[in-house]
């Protein structure tokens, strides 16, 4: 099951480069492993934004905490991925645990700053209004604060979203499948075999760009008054 | 074996502390930032001239801007084991090149993007002033531009560094290379009994990253023009 300590048997030069044959004929596992990957990604990502929400509204209320937060998010955010599940696998086994403790915490340090900054780019005239016209704290940032702060919280989300596709390509070191499970497996086969290898790259690639794009497109049809300003 | 049982044989190992030995922490370190700083070395060597120069006469911004997001999107692990096979494949060395490729090619985006946004951020006065005092446009490049970067360019290697330390570790399912994460890999083929093993080399690539995290903030205090950093420092106060 995990990665054998041996280094792989080398290629054979006479085999194709891709085989659409290997697409065809795994096109269920393809799925399967296009799911594992979206699921990793999508609970990192959302326990990540939880947190960052969390942390950063802490961090607006008490200016003082912002320092200490971004500080121990960025010292978090330099641990090697490998690193990091090393730690984690004696407590938590290989698990999946293991494997989105480290990606949602990689998340933090570009999200709790772009919420931050985010919110306090909004306009003093507009927040004074919003006072005015009666806003309680809560729901001058929930209703205006956020949703003015969106267009920075995005651009945060998507290069959150981005890195983390990438990195969970890394987690099938622990067994967690994804889109990682064939990049292992080109070279674990007896011969290696260079078409799951490529589609493995080939999609994570895909992926990221097509997350990016919804992203962006989410933004665009969520903050309107965004566009205009660009 | 309890895991505590596992970590302090292994700690116990007497090849553990060995420079010379494989199994050698310090071996390993060595090994592991040698090959960081290598890779960091060859991707500065050809990003920093070329994005100086482009960024210089205002080319190529579309292509600065967007290195760095392209760069994301490529899975690390899958660049390495893309890289390894094409090695094998062809005959070659399969222990150094392919992971070296693999390390420099990630560190190429931010490198470039970042130094090119270092010298286009700069105020244009400066450059004007310059040109009028009679500078050619190299030595604005060389000695205006370059220096007055420096600080963003040294915060770019330091983002690089410390991705290339992370990949290294990595690179130690394809080649004998990898550094520390040798113990890591190794300690995942053990299952269960690698529980020791996995955790001492998890313990042994954090500190390095740590370490080396500090090292390069001392850099940049450094690396900051005296100029800059009284211009910096009358700003904040």
């Amino acid at each position: 099951m995990h990665a054998s300590g041996v280094t792989p048997r080398l290629a054979d030069s006479s085999r194709p480069l891709f085989e659409w044959r290997w697409v065809e004929r795994n096109a269920d596992a393809i799925l399967q492993r296009l799911g594992e990957h979206l699921a990793l990604t999508a609970t990192a990502l959302g326990v990540g934004l939880v947190l960052s929400l969390a942390l950063a509204t802490l961090c607006l209320r008490y200016r003082w905490f912002y320092p200490f937060v971004v500080g121990a998010a960025g010292a978090l955010y330099v641990i090697p991925s490998l690193g990091a599940f090393a730690l984690l696998v004696p407590l938590l086994g290989f698990s999946f645990a293991t494997a989105v403790i480290p990606l949602a915490t990689y998340t933090l340090l570009i999200l709790i700053r772009n919420i931050v900054t985010g919110v306090q780019q909004v306009p003093a005239e507009v927040r004074e209004a919003a006072i005015g016209m009666g806003f309680t704290p809560r729901r001058l940032l929930w209703q205006v604060e956020l949703p003015l702060a969106l267009p920075v919280v995005v651009a945060g989300l998507r290069v959150a979203a981005v890195t983390t596709i990438g990195l969970v390509t890394v987690t099938s070191l622990l067994g967690m499948g994804g889109l990682g499970y064939f990049i292992r497996a080109g070279i674990q086969t007896t011969v290696p075999n260079p078409s799951p290898i490529i589609v493995g790259v080939v999609l994570s690639i895909a992926l990221a760009v097509l997350v990016d794009v919804l992203l962006w497109l989410g933004e665009r049809a969520l903050a309107p008054w965004a566009r205009r300003v660009r | 074996m309890s895991f505590f049982a596992q970590l302090s044989q292994w700690l116990a190992d007497p090849n553990r502390w060995s420079w010379t030995d494989p199994a050698g922490l310090p071996y390993r370190t060595v090994q592991h930032l040698w090959f960081s700083a290598l890779a960091l070395v060859i991707a500065m060597v050809l990003t920093v001239p070329l994005a100086l120069w482009l960024a210089h006469y205002r080319r190529g911004q579309f292509v600065a801007s967007s290195a760095v997001n392209i760069g994301r999107a490529i899975p690390s692990f899958g660049l390495i084991i893309l890289f390894w096979f094409l090695a094998s494949r062809w005959g070659a060395n399969t222990d150094f090149w392919p992971l070296l490729l693999a390390l420099v090619a990630l560190a190429l985006p931010p490198l470039f993007t970042n130094t090119y946004a270092g010298v286009v951020q700069l105020e244009q006065e400066v450059v004007d002033a310059a040109r009028g005092t009679g500078y050619r446009e190299w030595q604005i490049m060389l000695r205006v531009e370059l220096p007055l970067a420096s600080p963003v360019i040294v915060a770019a290697a330091r983002v690089a560094f410390l991705q290339l330390v992370a990949t290294v570790a990595i690179g130690a399912i394809v080649n004998d290379g990898g550094g520390l994460g040798r113990y890591i890999v190794d300690g995942f083929a053990l299952g269960e009994q690698g529980h020791g093993e996995i955790f001492g080399g998890g313990v042994a690539v954090v500190l390095l990253a740590l370490i080396c995290e500090g090292v390069f903030a001392v850099l940049t205090k450094l690396a900051t023009p005296r100029g800059l950093a009284l211009q910096q420092a009358r700003r904040s106060s």
